[in-house]
């Protein structure tokens, strides 16, 4: 088994990393489908947004880039909201969806324009890139910036928690993820609750580009875009309905992908997407509302 | 008198529109004649998905897998048996000895197509929603992965070239009603009914008596040979062709037309093919300047912004599509 020989710490440090993007990406879209049920494919889009600020602000001091892109990222998450979430409310799933597809396109396609300026496709984020080296943890090659995705993740998570758990908006949130028209009947206010939900995958969209930014610097149009599908199907096989299943979906595709990489040799690899989707599709027969959803059945419709 | 008349509307509609298309690409410089062509195709494609997105509502992101099976089928068993060998070496002996003609090889495609869609439609039937859409979107990933790696059923990773260019104008809008015909017949069959309902109200239709799983296995089979039968008349449009052409773009752009056209009607999905493929040549076009009554020189990568800003407008200001999901009418009810 020569081929375990080389699962060794640094990879799984390396998946561990992978899995704490991607958990934050599945939350971001997560939130989101909670109070609008809108699968948001353009949320990559965002995470690129951030990555191109990264690269075009590489001459300033690391932290104005850092503040630049989250300002960038968020104000376009809200720009998206209003403009583009609120006059669909309410339509069915395949409009909402197709029209982010729209959206995700027209974004990647103004950031083909602009990157194309200088006649060279892709830009490089060098100011952040340090992070990417690696120290030794107890013998261990591990590189800085996983250490710093594991716990910007595991802060992120828990203050998110709070703010869910502790706080009156949060309750709203949850209130409005759970029934929406009961919670507005209830006196929640609709848009400040999508306006918060928005808002805050709009802040996990921006650090995910820091993270994502660091660990791969060359910036092109269709930077996260295989991200966003991978954690899209994570989230989807973790069960979408509940946020923490959803996270833990998210968490697993990508601890999974890395371990996979990490791994197997390329030329082992040709039929592995084979697999891994044909693993999916099981998943999906066998538990179609999420391999995390317990306890709870598919709802009967009662005529 | 008009609802006696509605159904023959409801048909000559959209069949029209296309053989109009159809005579026009007949008449046009030959290096313009492909971006008609392209969009005649495109309707049957988009038609072929309409056939079970829009009549059973379940979202499928799968039916790219089968244009591509259809157009891979049609493309290996048109390539003249001399060059074979030579392009194709690795081909199972079936494949690399035999060699058919270009009718045989659209209805070899549709069976194939047909054939596939069953296969995969037997299990994944039983879902519906998300799980549905990302079931089958890991089938077109899957079909993906297997076409480009697997040399013995086709060209893997290379470009499927030498198959013969037969779809010309005849061919392109004879196929496009074809499958709007067939379209049509089923939606207004009893089989066709019974999906609608099952779309409108699955609950009632259940209690009605509606077997759900078998009406859309039903459509998800019709909706894979009709993809089959459109990929085979995209290869012998092309000539060439590789994976990546029948894979995510594909998927996205021809389910944007349908969405964008209406979801629920064929009046929907024939309008939505037609004007999107129609912009995007013209502006395809107008990237290398056109005249207009004016000099239109749009600067390069424009064309995708103003697509997409289109496309996204249509569906925030109308989401029900430009034909509102309705069919053709000529009065007013």
């Amino acid at each position: 088994m020569n081929v375990l020989a080389s699962l060794d710490a640094s990879t799984l440090s390396d998946a561990l990393g992978l899995g704490a993007i991607y958990a934050l990406m599945a939350v971001g879209i997560g939130l989101v489908f909670g109070v609008l049920r809108l699968v948001n494919f353009a949320y990559g889009q965002l995470v690129m947004a951030g990555a191109y600020t990264l690269a075009f602000t590489s001459g300033w001091p690391v932290a104005a880039g850092i503040v630049t892109c989250f300002a960038v990222v968020i104000a376009l998450s809200l720009a998206m909201d209003r403009v583009v979430f609120r006059p669909l409310r309410g339509q069915s799933p395949a409009v909402m969806l197709v029209t982010t597809f729209a959206i995700a396109f027209l974004l990647q396609a103004i950031a083909l324009i602009v990157d194309l300026r200088n006649n060279q496709l892709g830009e490089v984020a060098a100011s952040i890139a340090p992070l990417n080296q690696a120290v030794s943890v107890g013998g261990v090659d591990v590189r800085k910036v996983t250490i710093v995705a594991v716990v910007v993740a595991a802060v992120a998570l828990a203050l998110l928690l709070l703010l869910l758990t502790r706080t009156t908006i949060g309750l709203h949130t949850r209130a409005a993820a759970a029934d929406f028209r009961t919670a507005r009947l209830l006196g929640v206010r609709a848009n400040r609750v999508i306006a918060f939900a928005v808002l805050l995958s709009g802040v996990l969209a921006a650090i995910v580009a820091v993270l994502l930014t660091v660990q791969s610097p060359f910036v092109q149009p269709d930077f996260a875009l295989e991200d966003t599908i991978v954690v899209l199907v994570g989230v989807v096989v973790g069960g979408i309905d509940r946020l923490w299943t959803a996270t833990l979906g998210g968490f697993l595709i990508g601890f999974a992908s890395g371990v996979i990489n990490g791994v197997l040799p390329t030329d082992k690899t040709v039929y592995l997407p084979s697999a891994v989707f044909a693993l999916v599709i099981l998943v999906l027969l066998l538990r179609p509302a999420g391999l995390f959803a317990w306890g709870r059945r598919a709802a009967v419709e009662r005529v | 008198m008009s609802r006696r008349l509605a159904p023959v509307v409801e048909l000559l509609g959209p069949a029209l529109l296309v053989v109009a298309v159809g005579a026009i690409s007949a008449g046009v410089s030959r290096a313009n004649e492909i971006y008609f062509l392209n969009a005649i195709v495109s309707v049957a494609i988009v038609v072929a998905i309409y056939v079970f997105v829009g009549i059973s509502g379940v979202l499928s992101f799968g039916q790219i897998s089968f244009v591509a099976v259809g157009a891979f089928t049609a493309g290996v068993f048109t390539v003249p048996l001399d060059s074979k060998r030579g392009v194709l070496p690795d081909l199972f002996p079936l494949l690399r000895n035999h060699t058919v003609g270009n009718v045989p090889s659209l209805l070899l495609a549709a069976a194939v197509g047909g054939l596939f869609a069953f296969v995969v439609g037997l299990p994944l039937m039983r879902l519906s929603g998300l799980a549905a859409g990302i079931a089958t979107f890991a089938v077109l990933e899957i079909t993906h992965n297997v076409l480009r790696e697997w040399t013995k059923i086709g060209p893997g990773a290379t470009t499927l070239s030498l198959v013969p260019e037969t779809t010309g104008p005849l061919q392109a809008t004879l196929g496009a009603v074809v499958a709007i015909v067939v379209a049509f017949l089923y939606q207004r069959s009893r089989l066709g009914r019974l999906l609608r309902a099952s779309r409108e109200d699955p609950a009632a239709a259940r209690g009605a008596g509606v077997d759900i799983h078998r009406q859309r296995l039903a459509a998800f089979t019709l909706s894979g040979a009709l993809a089959g039968f459109a990929g085979a008349l995209l290869v012998h449009l092309l000539g060439s062709m590789t994976t990546e052409q029948v894979y995510l773009e594909l998927t996205f752009l021809t389910l944007a037309m349908l969405v964008v056209g209406g979801l629920t009607s064929l009046w929907g999905a024939v309008v939505g093919a037609l004007a999107i493929s129609g912009l995007d040549s013209f502006l395809s076009q107008a990237e290398q300047g056109i005249h207009v009554g004016f000099k239109l020189d749009l600067p390069s990568g424009t064309r995708l912004v103003i697509l997409s800003t289109i496309m996204a407008l249509v569906l925030i200001l109308r989401p029900s599509g430009l034909t509102g999901g309705r069919e053709l009418r000529l009065w007013r009810r």
